[in-house]
């Protein structure tokens, strides 16, 4: 009886001590020395672990660059591999300190999940992939076909709208992880997959017959992947916006991984305040003054990180497109770095 | 409570001391501070919820889903709302639920009494299955019927056929179907009449059995009703059915019934894992009936068939009657294995995609986990009743 009075006295006590706690990320994530990043189960070139146990890929990338802006060391990431079901619970709840898994930037997510987006790192649209053997040549042939499609992601609504215009009809068959849903589109329980295109060709290199399938040439939807934080924490919101910034910025200035000391000592005055020799950009962040060095020296700059992962150094062999500097024919921009 | 009574009558005993105030005090301030625990996390949760800019409310389920599902038992387009998902996704999880339930207790019947079989090889059949079943985990049983049998079987193209009227394939399995024709509501009727009628013939044949000892042949007397009922109004309408067969056209088999894999593969692994455990309890069920009931019985000259339905099973319903219940509850949670292989039930549909498409965590758990409660609530009385019948009534 006494132990069970205990129980309940401090259950209540408990109960009324629950205060607001909105703790602030950027102090949490210097003093834990470790920056804990959500990333996807597994997808290639944008997050996918190797046999060591290394994680790479561009979304792992701005993870990494975070983390050798906040802490002056690309590697202090602890990964948490996450389906697209279980995001932005693990973001909201704290179990993360940012969220980098090709995520589209929505007006609902933007709004009403508690969350900010903190940029885009890759321009994406939702397309097609079917099997060689249907001889289908365009979404628009689809009427009354089957899809293969992740659950709790902006294609399942993307694909809805797409067949309501065209007046088709579709079975969607969804599926948790990206392996489970590669896995249905082989066996033939749909006729295609649907997926923001850079993940259809990352999902093909991985089918057993690659050669076998093809992405259909339709782009049905905007998907700007971009990385997540939690609203109400602006100090954090600036970090992580910042550090892509910076990677976007530092191609522009033609500052590489190879060149940042020396433009770092004498390069142009865009360059050292970029790299921290000059003004007090990083301190502005409640930074080093080498946060943007570090960003690059560690990890590079994004075209360095695009080439790498999705680009001609990567089997996924993407093209820039839109994902090219606006002075370059394409649309990413970063805002004036003074 | 007789107790404090006899006491009071003996000796005045202070307020406090009473036991009977005594309890009414504590369960009064339990139910404060339980009051106020509810309250303090529901008030902290909204106002967390608020300051992190996360909406909540129960709007959302009339906004527009947007989103495709699969299989739906109501009809259901991309433009309805949320909260009709709601209900798409609970009655997928019914009829997944249903059909588990009741093919889990044939299959658990038929492996429990199995084992008293006196051929060895029907015994080693049960003993293998249970042993087997019951000890590999569930999700992985789903995996296995999922993504190992039902990936397997052939493309939509190169179907498996059963005369060209049954076709399996990758996709499920597509069934002729009835479609009824003006007339059809008459044999529609003519079932519902022969349900009646067993029902009525039963009582009365229970009856005249307990007054008189005659007995009637009811087995056959059922089977006739609900056969030949239907037959005589099916042909006196001038036969008003016709099949409508699937067939291939475009990328799927349209017309007839589909039965989807993932439906497939879940009532599968729900079945025979369920049945095992019910296997398991019938036995339990059977051995706990004395061996000298079966000897009495024997001794009176009853055949093999009356003992097991007259003395043993009866007798074995008061063990098997609660860990069915239990079991089906299970049963009906583990459903929720649902969203491993992307069968659209409530878990799946709701807690799934709703939840991801709108946020709103906290609303959609609780109703979700409302449902689940009111389902296992509706388990438990249904069997308690039925417990209620089979029980030892003491006289
Ligand atoms: N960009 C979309 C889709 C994201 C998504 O989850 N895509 C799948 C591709 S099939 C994926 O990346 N899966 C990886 C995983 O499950 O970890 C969204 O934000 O909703």
């Amino acid at each position: 009886m006494k132990t069970k009075w205990t129980w309940a006295a401090a259950a209540v006590a408990a109960t009324s001590m629950m205060a607001n706690a909105q703790a602030g990320t950027l102090e949490g994530v210097k003093s834990k020395g470790k920056l804990s990043c959500g990333v996807s189960t597994g997808l290639a070139g944008f997050s996918q672990k190797d046999e060591k146990g290394g994680w790479s890929g561009l979304d792992v990338d701005v993870c990494r660059a975070v983390a050798a802006a906040v802490l002056g060391d690309a590697n202090k990431v602890t990964y948490k591999p996450l389906t697209a079901k279980e995001r932005f619970t693990a973001l909201q709840s704290g179990e993360i300190d940012m969220l980098s898994r090709n995520t589209t930037w929505t007006h609902t997510r933007d709004t009403s999940l508690g969350l900010n987006f903190a940029g885009t790192i890759y321009y994406d649209g939702a397309g097609f992939m079917v099997k060689k053997e249907l001889g289908v040549k365009s979404a628009t042939e689809l009427d009354g076909a089957n899809a293969c499609i992740q659950a709790g992601t902006s294609t399942e609504l993307a694909i809805a709208d797409y067949f309501r215009e065209n007046k088709m009809k579709y079975k969607a068959v969804t599926f948790d992880t990206s392996d489970q849903t590669r896995s249905g589109f082989e066996s033939g329980r749909c006729d295609f997959l649907v997926s923001d295109q850079s993940q259809l060709y990352a999902l093909r290199i991985g089918l057993k017959n690659p050669a076998a399938s093809v992405v259909l040439p339709e782009v049905i939807s905007k998907e700007p992947l971009g990385p997540v934080v939690r609203q109400g924490d602006d100090a954090w919101f600036n970090v992580v916006k910042w550090s892509v910034n910076a990677m976007i910025e530092g191609e522009y200035q033609g500052v590489t991984s190879a060149n940042a000391d020396g433009m770092r000592a004498n390069g142009k005055p865009g360059q050292k305040r970029l790299l921290g020799s000059e003004g007090d950009l990083g301190n502005k962040l409640g930074l080093s003054d080498k946060w943007a060095y570090n960003i690059i020296k560690q990890v590079g700059n994004y075209s360095e990180s695009f080439e790498r992962n999705v680009g001609q150094g990567s089997p996924l062999k993407i093209s820039r497109g839109l994902n090219a500097q606006w002075s370059d024919g394409g649309i990413l921009y970063s805002p004036a770095m003074r | 409570m007789n107790v404090p009574q006899n006491q009071a009558s003996t000796k005045k005993v202070a307020f406090f001391n009473n036991p009977a105030n005594r309890a009414v005090i504590y369960q009064a301030l339990l139910m404060v501070g339980l009051g106020y625990f509810f309250y303090t996390i529901i008030s902290n949760t909204l106002a967390n919820m608020e300051a992190r800019g996360i909406k909540s409310g129960f709007d959302f389920l009339w906004g527009t889903a947007g989103f495709d599902i699969l299989m739906s038992l109501i009809p259901y387009e991309p433009t309805d709302t949320y909260g009709r998902t709601f209900i798409v996704g609970m009655l997928n999880t019914v009829l997944v639920s249903s059909i588990g339930i009741v093919l889990s207790t044939v299959v658990g019947f038929v492996m429990g009494v199995a084992y008293f079989s006196h051929n060895w090889l029907i015994r080693k059949i049960a003993t293998v299955y249970v042993e087997t079943f019951r000890n590999i985990p569930l999700l992985l049983q789903v995996f296995f019927w999922y993504f190992a049998v039902l990936s397997a079987l052939p493309s939509a193209r190169q179907s498996l056929s059963l005369g060209e009227a049954i076709f399996l394939n990758v996709r499920g399995l597509y069934l002729p179907d009835a479609v009824g024709e003006p007339g059809s509501g008459v044999v529609y009727a003519a079932i519902a009449v022969a349900i009646a009628a067993i029902a009525l013939l039963r009582r009365w044949a229970k009856r005249r059995q307990a007054l008189t000892g005659k007995q009637f042949p009811l087995l056959y007397a059922t089977l006739g009703l609900l056969l030949g009922l239907p037959l005589i109004a099916f042909l006196l309408m001038g036969m008003p059915f016709h099949w409508d067969y699937p067939a291939l056209k475009g990328f799927n088999f349209q017309g007839g019934i589909t039965i989807i894999p993932e439906l497939m593969a879940l009532a599968l692994a729900l079945t025979i894992y369920a049945g095992a455990f019910i296997a398991e309890a019938v036995r339990a069920g059977v051995q706990s009936v004395p061996h000298g009931q079966t000897e009495a019985a024997r001794s009176l000259g009853m055949k093999e068939k009356q003992i097991m339905n007259l003395i043993v099973v009866p007798q074995a319903m008061r063990v098997i009657t609660p860990v069915l219940n239990s079991e089906y509850q299970s049963l009906v949670k583990n459903s929720t294995l649902s969203t491993a292989i992307g069968y659209p039930d409530l878990f799946t549909v709701f807690v799934g995609t709703t939840l991801n498409q709108t946020g709103q965590a906290i609303e959609i758990v609780f109703m979700t986990m409302a449902v689940y409660f009111v389902f296992n609530m509706l388990i438990s009385v249904a069997m308690n009743l039925f417990n209620k019948r089979v029980a030892l009534v003491t006289k």
